[in-house]
């Protein structure tokens, strides 16, 4: 019974010692432990004894480093979570930390100079500084993914010739005052540059399915981390504000004029970094969100739905509620590319896959309704350039509702097997920047700056 | 005689996935199934097999589901999929054809592999 105790013990600290490893999940601690227990019986069957046993059993499980790195080249998802890590562990030394914030806080400065200077430059021209906007920012927030990858010259080049194109298409094309074609250009251009950003988030390797999920991680941590500051800041700027007007001073004027146009960019620049630096954090959040929301997305997209269908006429379906719907639908896509980002590719079908399953149908419903109206407008009105882009967007997006439906049925059938629903994700998703830059640069003179 | 590591990895997948083929077999006894089979020996370090396993999963080759074995605990069974089978019989179709070609230049070369042994 002792030597029992004594080998319960030994596998507790194995499995203590394993389980720091953070690409070798608990499951997988338990399979090995299961290996190990079986390996230990056969052993003392032959004649070992406990201690004897367990040391040829772990010796023959192999270096822990090695076999980690196995793990690890199997299942880089998990290392998504170590990341931040290894840059720590190389240097060793608290210095780089340091020098990060520094290049940190002087990016998200530059990029809060840039919109101010922006705003100055085109004073009462709002649209100009629209078109302009994402131009200011971008730079900075590709300068820090760029400098944490260390991109190399080739990649900086790449997002460079985009970046001074798309700049000069922008700002020379003479766009008619109020027209829809520069409507259409400043909603798609944030599309092309955060295709740039993602080019600088991968740094070298663009190809890569891995890396390119990992970028669709990194926009969503990016989106819950802004949020979290962007309410943090509203609620310490409003108690500021609230204090200084009661002792007599407006600061209307600063927040408006200087507070806010830091703020918005700057909080940018450092919202990545928090993503970059404690995944960790975020990491268990993610699934619950996505848990919590596909429920309520089904509701929704259910009632939107029934109210379409309700409202009778699809000719007479505002331009508004269009595009509305195509929020929506924008919406359902992120939640759907986040939900399959943070899951795990190796769980069996469960019930959350169903739920996407029933949420992607119900996506591509309202989808064919929406389709339905646009293409009766088309016929009833002519096209235009705005009806040109939804009717782009919506096909764009059929496709992609659709097949992934597809693939996820395949998976809850036993057909496929869940990366091929990932890869699909991660292959189809620069067609939207393409079509963006297409909406951008194409559209403005086919249209005749309209 | 110590077969060579890269001869272990060529082999590792065919073995695994025609080891499945005749039946579900959980981590331990696939590799005690590999020690039978070449007489013990072909070693692998153990825990090279699970990243194998899990990469065959991803690939569709194999599924998983947990159970519980004779003493109650968790235990994880993998079961061969019909990509797996089909899988296989492309490896099998690939390995005899070099196991062919081998046995042809084994046959119209001299075997220094004898002479090797003696020495050592």
């Amino acid at each position: 019974m002792a030597h029992d105790d004594e080998l319960e013990a030994q596998i507790d600290r194995w499995r203590g010692y394993v389980h720091r490893r953070q690409v070798i999940s608990s499951a997988d601690v338990d399979e090995l432990e299961d290996h190990l227990r079986g390996q230990v019986t056969d052993l003392r069957a032959t004649g070992l004894d406990d201690d004897e046993a367990f040391l040829v059993a772990i010796k023959r499980l192999g270096n822990l480093d090695a076999v980690s790195r196995e793990y690890a080249r199997e299942h880089s998802d998990r290392l998504w979570k170590q990341l931040a890590l290894v840059p720590d562990d190389s240097s060793g030394s608290p210095a780089p930390r340091w020098r990060e914030l520094a290049v940190v806080i002087a990016l998200a400065v530059g990029a809060g100079v840039a919109v101010r200077a922006g705003i100055a430059w085109f004073g009462d021209d709002e649209l100009a500084l629209a078109r302009n906007i994402g131009l200011l920012v971008v730079p900075f927030l590709a300068a820090y993914l760029g400098w944490k990858r260390r991109a190399g010259l080739r990649t900086v080049a790449a997002i460079a010739v985009p970046f001074v194109a798309l700049s000069v298409v922008l700002n020379v094309y003479p766009f008619v005052p109020e027209g829809s074609t520069e409507v259409l250009a400043i909603l798609h251009t944030p599309v092309v540059l955060w295709l740039l950003v993602g080019l600088a988030y991968v740094a070298g390797s663009w190809r890569s399915d891995g890396r390119r999920m990992d970028f669709v991680r990194f926009t969503g941590e990016l989106a819950i981390y802004y949020t979290l500051l962007a309410l943090g800041g509203g609620v310490l700027l409003g108690l500021t504000a609230g204090v200084l007007q009661l002792v007599g001073v407006d600061p209307e004027p600063v927040i408006t004029g200087w507070v806010m146009p830091f703020a918005v960019p700057g909080a940018l620049v450092v919202a990545a970094w928090l993503v970059e630096a404690k995944q960790d954090v975020v990491e268990n959040i993610a699934p619950v969100l996505t848990r919590i929301f596909t429920p309520l997305t089904i509701v929704m997209l259910v009632a939107v739905l029934a109210a379409l269908i309700a409202s009778g006429g699809l000719v007479e379906v505002d331009r508004d509620l269009l595009i509305l719907m195509d929020a929506i639908l924008v919406l359902v896509l992120a939640l759907l590319l986040y939900s399959i980002s943070a899951r795990d590719p190796l769980a069996p079908p469960a019930l959350a896959d169903w739920l996407q399953l029933v949420m992607v149908g119900a996506a591509l419903a309202v989808d064919a309704v929406m389709l339905t109206a646009m293409l009766t407008r088309i016929a009833e009105f002519g096209t235009s350039p705005n009806k040109v882009a939804a009717l782009g967007l919506n096909l764009l997006l059929l496709v992609h509702l659709g097949v992934s439906a597809w693939r996820t049925a395949r998976f809850l059938r036993g057909h496929g097997v869940f990366s091929e629903l990932e890869r699909w994700q991660t292959r189809y998703l620069p067609v939207y920047a393409a079509w963006a830059a297409v909406v951008v640069i194409v559209f403005p003179p086919l249209f005749d700056f309209a | 005689m110590r077969i060579d590591k890269d001869l272990v990895a060529a082999s590792a997948t065919p073995l695994v996935l025609g080891i499945l083929a005749d039946g579900d077999l959980y981590g331990y006894a696939i590799l005690k199934r590999v020690g039978e089979l070449s007489g013990g020996r072909m070693q692998w370090t153990d825990g090279m097999l699970y990243p194998l396993l899990h990469r065959l999963e991803r690939l569709g080759h194999v599924s998983s589901s947990w159970g519980t074995s004779e003493a109650g605990r968790r235990r994880k069974h993998y079961a061969i999929t019909p990509t797996g089978r089909a899988a296989l019989a492309e490896r099998q179709a690939q390995w005899s054809v070099v196991a062919d070609a081998l046995r042809q230049v084994w046959e119209s070369a001299p075997r220094p592999a004898t002479v090797v042994e003696g020495w050592a």
